[in-house]
């Protein structure tokens, strides 16, 4: 719900190609309302970051743009195509960090890397290409050998970052992808996807660290399920940390 | 064909995944073989066998029980794939499978045609060790049996990947054996046939008739003597659709299991 924000901090839904806009989204949970009326647009070249404490309804906002389900209550389109109506062509758009990891542990990099490129429809020789170009821009390609086993959780991270860009999707979605990393891997994934950023993808980041959050980035504050703020970090914490006005905001009783 | 080659590449993850797991194929080996070699051995001075079709002389117990042994490898293997989906660690893997610009449906049936396809390896291993204790079958038997084991497969897997959808704990897959895996391979013609059963209950016997997995092995007993059971095939098809249907809508994305894990 965007109707309590300044006019000057509202913005018009972005359907330009490359972009991601939510629509009126809402989810229940049988009697728990998960998601209630959710709308905002993330434009190419922006970082936007997804911020809300645990529980607020993230992961569900993840799953329901990631189509693991659907509902009938508001739109999502992803590159311009629309989630129910062209689900194929929106996912098909769109790179996904799990919050999970979803590595093959026994299988080499390349291996994983492989098998996800194939079941984005590109084949054998086309995807060796483009694995060796994501590994490299990850600083990965000379582990593309090692079993994912034998990687420490900042290096499987980039693996899966690696992965998730090797159909050149226009989209970025990251469902907390920090969880248990140390600082220094932390910090490394986080600059990296800044500069994805900045390249021109359009990247929704969820997190609840509020650290991950520069002042340029686009935020959007989730609480119970409810969109508190829109706008640019800096504007939203105005004269404050981001930490303390996501603190403030997420104190108070929605 | 992106269609095909997300296939060729769910099946050969599989194929990867088998050979990492050696554990896993001795595992699968070790229970029909059990089966087969001591338990059979105890009771084939109990169980005598009068003359039934495929068959066309008499028969020992060992090689009566060696088609039903086929059915319990598909029997457990489709089930263990499948419900391994619901742990957690394969939860993350299978977000990764639903998100490809696939039909859900595809993606699912790839998913089965790959586990079938790992199933059928360990078919052939045991019958390879069968036939080392000299418990063979007609040698065109072993190819003949190649699609009734194919379809078998693909209709416990469809069971087992049905079960995941709407089973909410499968934490204890103890639950599961005593629920679906016992009573689905007691009650069918693997260890006896359906005669032996009406002897002593009518109505066991026609649960037993009844019963799917009573037909897939009955499909694979006559093919491996190259006879062609169609009522089997009709029986285990009919089931391998409803199993598949059930399945699809577990999965539909509007409902079913993802969606409570949340």
């Amino acid at each position: 719900m965007t109707d309590g924000l300044p006019p000057e901090l509202r913005r018009e839904s972005d359907t330009a190609p490359g972009g991601l806009s939510v629509e009126d989204l809402s989810f229940s949970y049988g009697a728990r309302q998960a998601l209630d009326g959710v709308s905002f647009a993330c434009r190419p070249g922006r970082f936007t970051a997804l911020l809300g404490p645990n529980g607020a309804g993230k992961s569900t906002l993840f799953a329901l743009l990631t189509r693991l389900f659907t509902t009938p209550h508001g739109r999502i389109r992803i590159a311009g195509a629309d989630l129910a109506r062209s689900p194929r062509k929106a996912l098909a758009n769109m790179g996904i960090v799990f919050q999970q990891p979803t590595l093959d542990l026994d299988l080499t990099v390349r291996r994983n890397l492989s098998y996800f490129a194939a079941l984005h429809g590109i084949p054998g020789r086309a995807a060796a290409a483009r694995i060796d170009a994501s590994l490299e821009r990850l600083g990965m390609a000379e582990r593309a050998g090692e079993r994912v086993r034998d990687l420490n959780g900042g290096h499987r991270r980039r693996t899966e970052l690696a992965r998730a860009l090797v159909h050149s999707p226009s989209v970025l979605l990251c469902d907390e992808p920090t969880v248990g990393l140390d600082a220094a891997s932390r910090q490394a994934i986080v600059d990296h996807v800044h500069e994805l950023a900045a390249g021109g993808l359009t990247v929704l980041w969820a997190t609840h660290l509020t650290d991950e959050v520069r002042a340029e980035d686009d935020l959007l504050v989730l609480h119970r399920g409810r969109l508190l703020r829109d706008g640019t970090a800096a504007e939203i914490s105005a004269g404050s940390t981001v930490s303390e006005t996501f603190l403030d905001l997420t104190r108070a009783p929605a | 064909m992106t269609w095909l080659t997300a296939l060729l590449a769910i099946v050969a993850r599989e194929a990867l995944r088998f050979v990492h797991q050696r554990e896993r194929f001795l595992a699968a080996l070790v229970r029909p073989l059990v089966w087969l070699l001591v338990f059979a051995a105890g009771f084939r001075a109990a169980l005598g066998l009068s003359i039934i079709p495929p068959y066309q002389t008499y028969i020992t117990y060992e090689t009566y029980i060696v088609p039903g042994l086929c059915g319990m490898i598909l029997l457990f293997n489709g089930m263990q794939s499948s419900l391994s989906l619901v742990y957690d660690r394969e939860m993350g893997s299978m977000r990764l499978l639903l998100t490809a610009p696939l039909p859900r449906w595809w993606l699912l049936t790839a998913k089965l045609v790959a586990s079938t396809a790992i199933s059928i390896l360990q078919v052939y291993a045991f019958l390879a060790i069968a036939w080392a204790f000299d418990i063979d079958m007609p040698a065109w038997g072993y190819v003949a049996v190649l699609p009734a084991l194919a379809v078998s497969g693909m209709m416990l897997g469809a069971l087992g990947l049905a079960l995941s959808s709407f089973v909410k704990q499968l934490e204890n897959f103890a639950g599961v054996m005593n629920f679906v895996i016992f009573p689905m391979f007691f009650l069918s013609s693997a260890l006896y046939p359906l005669w032996k059963m009406a002897e002593s209950s009518d109505l066991l016997r026609d649960i037993c008739a009844v019963n799917p997995f009573t037909h897939a092995v009955e499909l694979i007993r006559f093919a491996l003597y190259l006879e062609f059971n169609a009522a089997a095939l009709g029986w285990t098809c009919l089931a391998t659709a409803v199993f598949m249907g059930l399945a699809l809508w577990g999965y539909d994305p509007a409902r079913g299991l993802v969606r409570r894990k949340g």
